[in-house]
């Protein structure tokens, strides 16, 4: 979706502002919720794609005046709702009135540091051929899906080379929509600076973008 | 009631009213005045600041999600414990400092990252498929995730604010010299910026350029070199004062 969240090249937000020594955490609440969404994460009900679809669908004014941690927030909400997890009439009293679905593996301590350094994720095992391979040359699509996508709006439209193919991986605009996990390839496309921002661009300059086969096509 | 500010905008975090984040949006040499004593506790302190929408909704959730049996709350402590005390950029000096001494341990790290960096035990959860970067006197990498805040945890823990913030996301693809300077590195218009923007699962580490001066160090020594931004690509690292 043209989301708030897809940020990349525009302008008017100011400095970047590092902080010397920047706890992890800068309030008890951020540790709280960051946890939440991990071990309701944990439950299965969703996948990591839908989780970032429920942040994006924060209203824009909104997500540009809260916090991290408060799109999380947000967006771990409008999951545990969604999902069946808890009523909306929980979400708005914050108070138990129904059972939760009998067949959940609650996260436990025990669990936490198998479940932190398990090393499958998204890719994906498997014989998907391959459309691109290196040195290809390609142009992202123009797409404007209203659900979930990788590929940035900065990019679309725009020419670039296929720098390397990264494999196969869960195809996050159909595994956020729950239409499963659909493997496609992935791959670092190159795009120079000045294809995607102009000649005022430095010609050596470039920004690789890691794209879904779906969102190119050949150039 | 006041509402938590450390919004996507440049403003200092701590910030807990209203007038403040509005005049830090429009004040950018605010400097660095960022005070952790200023770290608004969840809990009423002996002050007696009450506590803001977000702090009672995330609370009121917690316990709501622990009354019906759907989380732990002492595997949320489990959780925060890892991330807070356990992983974070340690992890890549090591890897960083050990690519700079051992040669064939640099070569597997640039052939197969993942496995490379899981020699030294560093796997799992945002760190499934990794790839290093080098940094050399032609090319300069630099990471962002403009979509939402990608970042490798087993290497580097959880991203800071400035990572995950407004600033840093939007202006890294399009003016990365420009960030760059602000961090103090200034590239010279003869070497190459390359922006790794972090759209799929792959997440990315720079391998920075080991310090002239640095040849006697032992790995130890090195990894102690190394900071967390210049393996995102926005510090150089500089070899000790003499």
């Amino acid at each position: 979706m043209n989301g708030m969240h897809d940020l990349g090249g525009m302008h008017g937000f100011g400095p970047v502002d590092p902080e010397p020594n920047e706890p992890v955490f800068h309030h008890e609440w951020e540790r709280r919720a960051f946890a939440l969404n991990l071990a309701t994460g944990f439950l299965g009900r969703w996948n990591i794609d839908m989780g970032r679809y429920a942040r994006e669908l924060m209203p824009g004014p909104e997500y540009l005046t809260t916090s991290y941690y408060e799109h999380w927030l947000y967006g771990l909400e409008q999951l545990l709702v969604e999902k069946g997890l808890v009523t909306t009439e929980e979400m708005r009293t914050l108070r138990p009135t129904a059972p939760a679905p009998g067949d959940l593996r609650v996260l436990r301590p025990d669990d936490v540091p198998r479940r932190l350094r398990a090393v499958r994720a998204a890719r994906m095992e498997g014989d998907v051929p391959a459309k691109f391979k290196a040195g290809d040359e390609v142009v992202a699509r123009n797409i404007n899906p209203t659900g979930h996508t990788r590929l940035p709006r900065y990019a679309r439209g725009k020419r670039g080379v296929v720098d390397r193919d990264h494999g196969v991986f869960i195809y996050p605009d159909a595994h956020a929509a729950g239409l499963g996990k659909q493997p496609q390839h992935c791959y670092s496309v190159r795009f120079t600076a000045r294809e995607l921002w102009g000649a005022d661009a430095l010609t050596r300059d470039a920004i690789y973008i890691d794209c879904f086969e779906p969102y190119l096509t050949p150039a | 009631m006041t509402r938590i500010v450390q919004s996507l905008y440049p403003v200092s975090s701590g910030l807990t009213d209203k007038d403040d984040s509005l005049s830090a949006m429009s004040d950018h040499h605010h400097g660095h005045d960022h005070d952790h004593e200023h770290e608004h506790d969840d809990r009423p302190g002996p002050h007696g600041a009450p506590l803001t929408d977000v702090q009672l909704r995330v609370r009121a959730l917690e316990s709501l999600l622990v009354d019906k049996g759907l989380v732990d709350p002492k595997a949320l402590d489990t959780l925060i414990d890892a991330y807070e005390t356990k992983v974070g950029p340690r992890n890549g000096a090591r890897v960083v400092a050990k690519a700079w001494v051992d040669p064939a341990f640099k070569q597997r790290l640039l052939a197969d990252s993942t496995a490379a960096i899981a020699e030294l035990g560093y796997i799992g959860r945002q760190g499934e498929d990794m790839v290093v970067l080098e940094n050399t006197p032609k090319v300069h990498n630099v990471v962002v995730c403009t979509l939402c805040s990608c970042y490798p945890w087993p290497v580097l823990g959880l991203p800071p604010v400035w990572y995950k913030s407004g600033p840093y996301r939007a202006r890294t693809v399009i003016d990365p010299r420009g960030v760059l300077r602000e961090f103090g590195v200034d590239v010279p218009d003869g070497v190459e910026v390359r922006v790794w923007d972090s759209t799929a699962e792959l997440r990315y580490l720079v391998l920075p350029e080991r310090p002239k001066g640095t040849e006697g160090m032992t790995e130890e020594q090195l990894a102690e070199l190394v900071t967390r931004d210049a393996m995102i690509g926005v510090a150089q690292v500089k070899a000790p004062a003499r």
